[in-house]
């Protein structure tokens, strides 16, 4: 089936008319080029829209008060309200399936002034007291000393991990950091280490730029007793914050007398489904490449199926001698269908090669014109690649389907009496 | 094709015997093309029986025809029929490759029967580079390379001036010394005298059957 003789006669008849070989060639080398070149952007994206997420747990949802806006049981609306710090308990007791709840309080943010003073340095940052879970919520690399950990809650030590942001500006280069005091709003906290993020969205330098210490002590230095500003919840892998969320914020509207039907009074941010709904944009986007890949591709082998069919055209009366002689019909099919699928796959192969220098190309522009905002790497990958050559074995088949069959109903008294 | 079926043959009750050399004479549209046609299993026959070497020939399927074809005959063609990009050796080992010879044997075996027809030195060369007479007898080698039972020469010297003419016929004869059933259409004469027995087609029917004495080609040339 495989020998010599086929092979050879496969390289004679696609090289008798060069030129014909070469054009129809095209159409499937730009098909797959189109395809390469689309999912390797569509990944490009996807990588940057990934990047910008960073390692966030992403099935988590944010959740702070706002104002009331409907009377209830006796109260009027308009009513502010805080959360507690025994809330978080109510959350675990009531809804299952949490991996985190974490209480956080801020100070700075937005309109912040100079609130961390170190000799006669100033700084402005953001200040959270926070529990210790929030690592895995918020994920930071802690590049020296420690992260804040429970005993510190429980004794509410005043101690302070800082970003690499507030390091360089508060710190002389090569200033012993840890063991350190830095006064925050007038209290003194020691530092025990510094953290690196590594998200590199816009705010990329801001979050380096922020101040973690331990919820407790935050409480009592800065006045705020048992309440919280807003809290992190992530779900476990398995279930869906989304789904979970209409039962925390119910045990919170019953717990501070909200009005079942008042929407407004809490406001929450819920990151997976922002996530899913980038996600979900990902999977348009890859089937759009692939629809339009495979739609140019598909021209690409109507051009070769015509082809096969005006070369079966061209050697009816060589398929009648070769009938007379006694080749079998499945032979001549098959000798059709080989030179089909040949002339798609190294046609194809050439378009997987030129979309992969393309790319390469961009890749290399990319590295040295620094980075694009939403545009990482694009690529594809050999998975992607192993699947363009099974769509393109596939197509050749297809192509050289038709023409295949027209050779073999070839009469050979017929294909003869060609002069 | 088509949806007027003519028919061409009336009635032909023919039989040639082992090592017979025949030729089968008639004017154009007799049907003696026709004949040769069903013969060689390119064509069906409407009804009737065709028998080769004792296997009744009927409802084949093309793959069936086309082993038996193989098998059993050689084809020879006005127009020589070679496939023009394959060198002369290939063209004549193509009936063995059909049979699955392997590549050595097959090439070895052709490169014999292309020295039997004379044309050893030509072996490498390519249809086009070859004169009419050569192109028939490179097609006359591969005829015989499947070592067919009947051979079947369809005008083999309508495109050849007299000269190669009777070389070809001279060769013909030699091959059917050697005892192989060989069966010639032609229209001309002279040809049709070199054979041991005329069969004449007339509008579909055998007018004429009678066994001749063999002028020898060799004579002429």
């Amino acid at each position: 089936m495989f020998n010599r003789d086929r092979w050879r006669e496969i390289l004679e008849v696609l090289t008798s008319n060069v030129g014909r070989t070469i054009l129809t060639a095209f159409g499937v080398c730009w098909g797959i080029f189109i395809l390469i070149v689309l999912l390797a952007a569509g990944q490009g994206f996807e990588n940057g829209i990934r990047a910008d997420f960073g390692d966030i747990a992403t099935n988590t949802m944010f959740m702070w008060t706002r104002r009331t806006t409907k009377p209830y049981e006796g109260l009027p609306k308009d009513r502010s309200f805080e959360f507690k710090v025994s809330d978080v308990q109510a959350i675990w007791d009531h809804v299952p399936n949490l991996r985190f709840v974490s209480p956080r309080n801020q100070l700075g943010g937005f309109q912040g002034g100079g609130n961390v003073i170190r000799g006669i340095r100033v700084g402005a940052y953001n200040v959270y007291g926070d529990y210790p879970e929030i690592i895995n919520q918020d994920p930071m690399t802690v590049t020296s000393g420690r992260f804040i950990n429970h005993n510190d809650i429980r004794e509410k030590r005043k101690v302070a991990v800082i970003g690499q942001g507030v390091k360089s500006e508060l710190y002389e280069k090569g200033e012993e950091v840890l063991g350190s005091y830095i006064k925050i709003q007038g209290v003194n906290f020691m530092v025990i280490g510094t953290y690196k993020k590594n998200s590199n969205d816009g705010d990329g330098e801001e979050s380096q730029k922020e101040i973690f210490v331990p919820f407790t002590s935050f409480s009592q230095a800065f006045n705020r007793g048992e309440e919280v500003g807003w809290m992190a919840i992530t779900a476990h892998d398995g279930s869906s914050i989304s789904r979970l969320k209409e039962n925390i914020i119910k045990v919170m509207k019953e717990r501070h007398k909200v009005h079942p039907e008042d929407n407004r009074a809490i406001g929450h941010f819920d990151l997976y489904e922002q996530f899913n709904r980038v996600e979900s944009l990902f999977v348009g986007l890859k089937a759009i490449a692939y629809l339009v890949g495979i739609m140019v591709l598909l021209s690409g082998i109507i051009g070769v199926s015509n082809i096969m069919l005006i070369v079966v055209k061209e050697r009816t009366k060589e398929i009648g001698i070769r009938r007379a002689l006694g080749e079998q019909p499945w032979s001549i099919k098959m000798q059709i269908l080989m030179e089909s699928i040949f002339l798609t796959i190294i046609s194809g192969m050439a378009g997987i090669i030129f979309g992969s220098l393309v790319i390469y190309g961009i890749n290399s522009l990319l590295d040295s014109v620094g980075p694009v905002d939403m545009f990482i790497n694009p690529s594809v990958s050999v998975g992607v690649v192993s699947g363009a050559l099974v769509i393109l074995i596939v197509s050749g088949l297809l192509a050289g389907f038709i023409p295949a069959n027209s050779a073999i109903r070839v009469r050979p008294i017929e294909a003869l009496r060609t002069e | 094709m088509g949806s007027n079926s003519l028919h061409v043959l009336k009635g032909i009750n023919f039989k040639a015997e082992d090592g017979e050399l025949v030729a089968i004479m008639g004017s154009s549209g007799s049907g003696k093309s026709t004949l040769l046609n069903i013969l060689g299993m390119l064509d069906v026959a409407d009804t009737g029986e065709y028998t080769l070497d004792g296997v009744p020939i009927k409802d084949l399927s093309e793959t069936k025809a086309a082993q038996y074809r193989n098998k059993f005959l050689g084809f020879i063609f006005q127009s020589f029929n070679l496939i023009n990009y394959k060198s002369a050796l290939e063209n004549v080992a193509l009936p063995l490759y059909y049979q699955k010879v392997g590549r050595k044997e097959r090439q070895e075996k052709a490169m014999s029967y292309l020295e039997k027809v004379g044309l050893k030195e030509w072996a490498s060369h390519l249809p086009s580079e070859l004169s009419g007479g050569q192109k028939q007898r490179v097609a006359i080698a591969r005829a015989m390379a499947a070592e067919p039972k009947v051979l079947l020469a369809d005008e083999p010297t309508g495109a050849l001036d007299s000269t190669t003419s009777y070389e070809v016929m001279d060769l013909i004869q030699k091959i059917n010394d050697e005892g192989n059933t060989i069966l010639v259409v032609t229209h001309e004469e002279d040809i049709a005298h070199m054979c041991k027995r005329i069969v004449h087609l007339k509008d579909g029917v055998i007018v004429e059957d009678k066994k001749i004495k063999q002028v020898r080609a060799q004579q002429h040339v």
